[in-house]
């Protein structure tokens, strides 16, 4: 049976001028349904190529991306859009939270996309926010504000949630608790989720490591000794 | 002061709010769509275009290059044409919204650049087709700074409408010509420029105090 996110042989290369940068070359990997997948690396490695081409933002060169078992590499522009709007969640490092809307409303934007959302409001208070909904992101802590940016793409009941570096601008204990927040979410409704992250120790968390170094999977490595957020440090 | 006086005055007023006020309405209704599609069509936008952006910037720029005054005189024969004179509030109103409605399109323009463009790249990523993310997210981020431009945009406008009045423009800017400077009176003069400044001030004040209001980005 084919996994349920599929990455083969894809190539990316940017054209700058007279330069060619080849963000990736020849990576591959898959992934499972339900999974809670670590990709590390090397700044500059690819790891947000990877996760951008897994999302619909960007087209690859060649190669081919499914997941489950659609092609996502042959869509056109359109096609995209949709894909990202009915299949996709994206977490950002800096949340990129609308400043002039309130959380809810933040929640809401995304909710109006969607086919099959979940309730707004239900979705804020699972990620620990039902007092601060009617709250401006400047009004909320950057922790605060990661959990309003994931209960945006939960809230669309994504097939896939896609996480760049999301406790990067977040103090240690802040970035445990986002990441606790992100694992039992994947664990509890068997959403598959992809973390990005230049920190090793969060690996021991996930059930699939994936490193990448200079445009390449160096290697993916299934653990067998899951731990919980709790019982790591770094 | 003889009761004339006052009349006139108070006409002045009323004809300069008329003048930039529907000048002003007029060149937005035109910039904004000018200002977006600048903003849409640049390189780093979401719908990229080079020509488009160039021709739409090429036009604006041309027209902002013109003196004021110039393009007053220039535009003599379009005004005629569109109103049936060429002196009068309304006549002034239309090389005020010709010569306005560019740079309303680069204040829109800039006020657009300030969004934060990871804010676009989040609704780009969670599906928002280009229009919803113009209407619901670039626009409505860029709102408090909209504003502000467009208190700084009657104020200007506000000027080149008492600079009208050297062609035959009406409103404040013709009383301070042909009684100040025809006539040397100078307490007309001085008494119009008064009132240029209150407006230009209240407008301002008004405009600033709203976007405090509304503004709900980090301060
Ligand atoms: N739009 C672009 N144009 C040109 N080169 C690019 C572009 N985007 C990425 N690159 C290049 O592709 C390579 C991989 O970039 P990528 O952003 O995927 O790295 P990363 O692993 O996410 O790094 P970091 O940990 O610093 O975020 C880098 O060498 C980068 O300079
Ligand atoms: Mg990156």
């Amino acid at each position: 049976m084919a996994a349920y996110v599929e990455f083969k042989n894809v190539r990316k290369t940017y054209k700058t001028g007279e330069v060619e940068i080849h963000a990736l070359n020849d990576a591959g990997f898959e992934i499972n349904r339900g999974e809670f997948c670590v990709i590390v690396g090397a700044s500059g490695a690819g790891k947000t190529t990877i996760l951008n081409i897994l999302g619909g933002m960007d087209t690859l060169t060649e190669g081919s991306v499914c997941l489950d078992g659609v092609e996502i590499s042959t869509m056109n522009s359109r096609q995209l859009t949709a894909y990202r709007r009915y299949d996709v969640g994206f977490v950002f490092q800096f949340y990129n939270l609308v400043q002039n809307l309130t959380a809810l409303e933040n929640v809401e934007m995304a909710t109006q996309l969607s086919k099959d959302p979940l309730d707004a409001a239900n979705v804020l208070e699972q990620v620990g926010l039902k007092e601060r909904m009617k709250n401006f992101p400047a009004q909320l802590s950057g922790g605060e504000q990661q959990r309003v940016a994931i209960a945006r793409a939960l809230a669309k009941n994504p097939k896939l949630l896609l996480c760049d570096e999301p406790t990067g601008a977040l103090d240690y204990q802040t970035g445990k608790a986002v990441l606790k927040l992100l694992h039992d979410t994947c664990k509890k409704t068997g959403m598959t989720v992809v973390v990005i992250t230049h920190n090793h120790a969060i690996s021991a968390m996930a059930d699939r490591i994936i490193t990448v170094k200079n445009g390449k999977v160096e290697k993916t490595v299934i653990n067998e000794n899951v731990k919980s957020v709790e019982e790591i440090d770094w | 002061m003889e009761k004339a006086m006052i009349e006139l005055l108070k006409n002045g007023v009323d004809e300069t709010l008329y003048m930039t006020l529907v000048s002003t309405l007029i060149a937005y209704v035109i910039g904004v769509p000018l200002g977006v599609i600048l903003f849409v069509t640049d390189i780093k936008g979401i719908c990229k275009n080079r020509i488009i952006n160039f021709f739409t910037g090429a036009i604006i720029n041309l027209i902002r290059s013109v003196p004021f005054l110039i393009l007053l005189v220039a535009l003599l024969p379009l005004t005629r044409i569109i109103v049936g004179t060429t002196i009068g509030a309304d006549a002034t109103i239309v090389p005020l919204v010709v010569a306005a409605a560019p740079f309303v399109a680069r204040m829109v323009e800039s006020s657009l650049k300030e969004v934060d463009s990871g804010v676009i790249e989040a609704a780009k990523a969670m599906g928002s087709s280009k229009l919803q993310i113009i209407t619901k997210v670039i626009i409505p981020e860029a709102k408090p700074s909209l504003l502000i431009g467009a208190t700084i945009a009657i104020s200007t406008i506000l000027g080149y409408s008492a600079m009208a009045g050297f062609v035959g423009g009406g409103g404040l800017g013709a009383i301070a010509i042909n009684y100040g400077y025809y006539r040397y009176k100078t307490d007309v003069m001085l008494i119009t420029v008064a009132f240029l400044v209150l407006i230009v001030q209240l407008f301002q004040e008004a405009g600033l105090k709203f976007v405090n209001r509304i503004d709900k980005r980090l301060r």
